[in-house]
């Protein structure tokens, strides 16, 4: 092990010499719709190299205020975006709004923290920072490199029970609280005035579909949601847009197999090992990441439909 | 000193680790934790040989650091001249390192046990066993908690504590095969919520709420007797076995740690 340290230190040292804020001080931002502003997220693991800045973040101007959407993947990505923000407009920023509590999507809202700044986010998405926040402060440093602090964990102070519109001058964003689905605080955006739908990790496209909450409350919002009316959607990993309700395909299939294949398996009397093993492989082709978080996707989703008939 | 190119297969994670905290270089993988006070604290003096009584195997990356499967398995069978009285699990580097204590009896016929447990770092995951001479054996994995998003909490904590104290038993079959061992599983709806949290952030907090006992028997003999704590996985999983010599009532009752107790029955027959 001594070895091995001395080796990897002059390696690791070389890497620490480019600037790890990279991608941060180039967010770059695509206008998808009026006033609309997203920065694309590549699809990785989180790790020191990217700082855990992978997911599609961004912003909604009114003419009055701006609301932030998701602040980013590190407190670095967060500052990255509101200096753009304040170099494309002058209209302040009143919101921040957290689609949900991962990593990639809330590490970024210290930045925003400031008198007249209200966070907005699911009536759990308190709750589930704070249990959370224990063991992504304390993985943090060697996993994203860098520290976390108490202060990085931003809870809503304008808790979504249900829905709740906010009005940002001339535009009026429809914000919905779902039921356990991606997360147990999946909060969608929608965006009347142009007709589109930011859904945060509700939506994977490319990027394997990650079952953190219910596997059968995710298929069920899934069908919920094809009925919202809207030009277009924004995707929590995936393209900065893509056409609606089309977008939903996918990660729609994906689903409804691994729900199918386990409960056949379960059915079966198989063990969750197995299950995890064997269930779902030819759906590799189709997904990046698929290796990352496949059997993953098998053990939640096992573990919950074992529960499905009582 | 192993040559160097090796190092590069590393993952780039892991070498800017090297290189930016030293302080927690090791990740788990010496034994600090079990060589400095854990061992003493759970053990005292008492001898542990590492040797083939009991193998145990988890996955090296845990997919799910709220579930990951865990196997225990008894390399002889259970009879009264030479058994297994107890298999303790301990993860050293878990907020709460003893994960769980299991009691098994002649009448388990294999002193086998599989279930799913929380991880939250990087660490070795040790089985001791007891065999019925008063010796201790031991066998231990690494384990490296994935990444991402996940958390080592369940999932979806609403619609456990909506079943809670719901239990199932899974029987191969549906029936017994007599004088053998018969693989079970019992199935408990628990959110078995750990704490551990940073209050300070909302005042929505789920203060700590686990099965920390369960015990099963089989025609009013126990089979198996378990103490349980945070490291146990949402809706606990339990796989083992028992011989049955004739029909009977397979029972399950389980506490948790606010007093509360639940029981289910199933008769059984060959």
């Amino acid at each position: 092990m001594a070895g091995l340290g001395a080796c990897t230190l002059g390696i690791g040292l070389a890497l620490l010499g480019l600037s790890p804020s990279t991608q941060a001080e180039s967010l770059s931002l695509q206008e998808i719709a009026p006033g609309v502003q997203v920065h694309q997220g590549a699809h990785q693991l989180p790790d020191t190299h990217n700082r855990g800045e992978i997911a599609n973040i961004g912003f909604i101007a009114g003419e009055r205020c701006v609301a932030v959407i998701d602040s980013g993947g590190s407190p670095e990505q967060g500052l990255a975006l509101k200096r753009r923000i304040e170099a494309s407009t002058r209209v302040p920023i009143c919101y921040v709004i957290n689609t949900h509590v991962h990593p990639d999507h809330i590490y970024g809202n210290l930045a925003f923290k400031s008198a007249g700044v209200r966070f907005v986010g699911h009536h759990k998405l308190g709750q589930a920072m704070a249990m959370r926040a224990p063991y992504y402060t304390e993985r943090a440093p060697s996993q994203l490199g860098f520290q976390l602090s108490l202060e990085h964990f931003v809870p809503p102070d304008l808790p979504v029970t249900e829905t709740l519109d906010l009005d940002l001058g001339g535009r009026t964003l429809h914000l919905t609280a779902h039921p356990t689905a991606h997360t147990d605080n999946d909060l969608s955006i929608l965006d009347r005035k142009t007709g589109t739908l930011w859904l945060g990790d509700l939506l994977f496209m490319g990027h394997v579909p990650v079952v953190d909450g219910s596997l059968n409350g995710w298929l069920a919002e899934i069908r919920k949601l094809r009925a919202v009316e809207a030009q277009r959607v924004v995707p929590g990993h995936g393209p900065v847009v893509a056409a609606w309700p089309l977008a939903l395909t996918g990660e729609e299939n994906y689903l409804k197999m691994l729900q199918a294949e386990i409960r056949v398996a379960i059915k079966e009397g198989k063990t969750i090992d197995q299950a995890m093993n064997e269930l779902g492989r030819s759906a590799k082709p189709d997904w990046q990441l698929f290796d990352e978080f496949h059997k993953r996707n098998i053990a939640t989703g096992f573990a919950e439909l074992e529960w499905e008939d009582d | 000193m192993k040559p160097c190119i090796r190092n590069l297969l590393l993952p780039l994670s892991l070498i800017a680790l090297v290189a930016t905290a030293p302080a927690t270089r090791a990740e788990g993988e010496d034994e600090t934790a079990w060589n400095t006070g854990l061992k003493q604290k759970l053990f005292a003096d008492r001898p542990i040989v590492e040797d083939q009584t009991v193998a145990i195997t988890a996955p090296y990356r845990a997919e799910d650091p709220a579930l990951v499967p865990l196997q225990i398995t008894s390399q002889f069978p259970q009879t009264v001249e030479k058994y297994i009285k107890n298999i303790t699990v301990v993860i050293d580097n878990n907020p709460v390192p003893f994960s769980a204590s299991f009691d098994f009896t002649p009448e388990s016929g294999k002193a086998d046990i599989a279930t799913r447990m929380r991880f939250n770092a990087y660490t070795h995951v040790r089985a001791i066993a007891e065999t019925n001479d008063g010796k201790l054996h031991m066998a231990k994995a690494f384990v490296k908690a994935s990444g991402g998003c996940s958390a080592p909490i369940g999932a979806d904590i609403e619609a456990a504590k909506a079943r809670m104290g719901k239990m199932k038993f899974k029987l191969d079959g549906d029936k017994l095969t007599l004088g053998q061992p018969n693989p079970l599983q019992l199935l408990v709806s628990h959110p078995n919520i750990t704490g551990m949290q940073m209050d300070q952030i909302s005042r929505m907090i789920q203060p700590a709420h686990f099965v920390n006992e369960v015990k099963v028997s089989f025609a009013g003999k126990p089979i198996l007797t378990a103490k349980t704590d945070i490291a146990i996985s949402a809706d606990p999983n339990f796989r083992f076995y028992f011989t049955p010599n004739q029909a009977g009532e397979l029972k399950a009752e389980i506490k948790d740690n606010l007093g509360n107790q639940y029981s289910a029955t199933q008769a059984v027959a060959p």
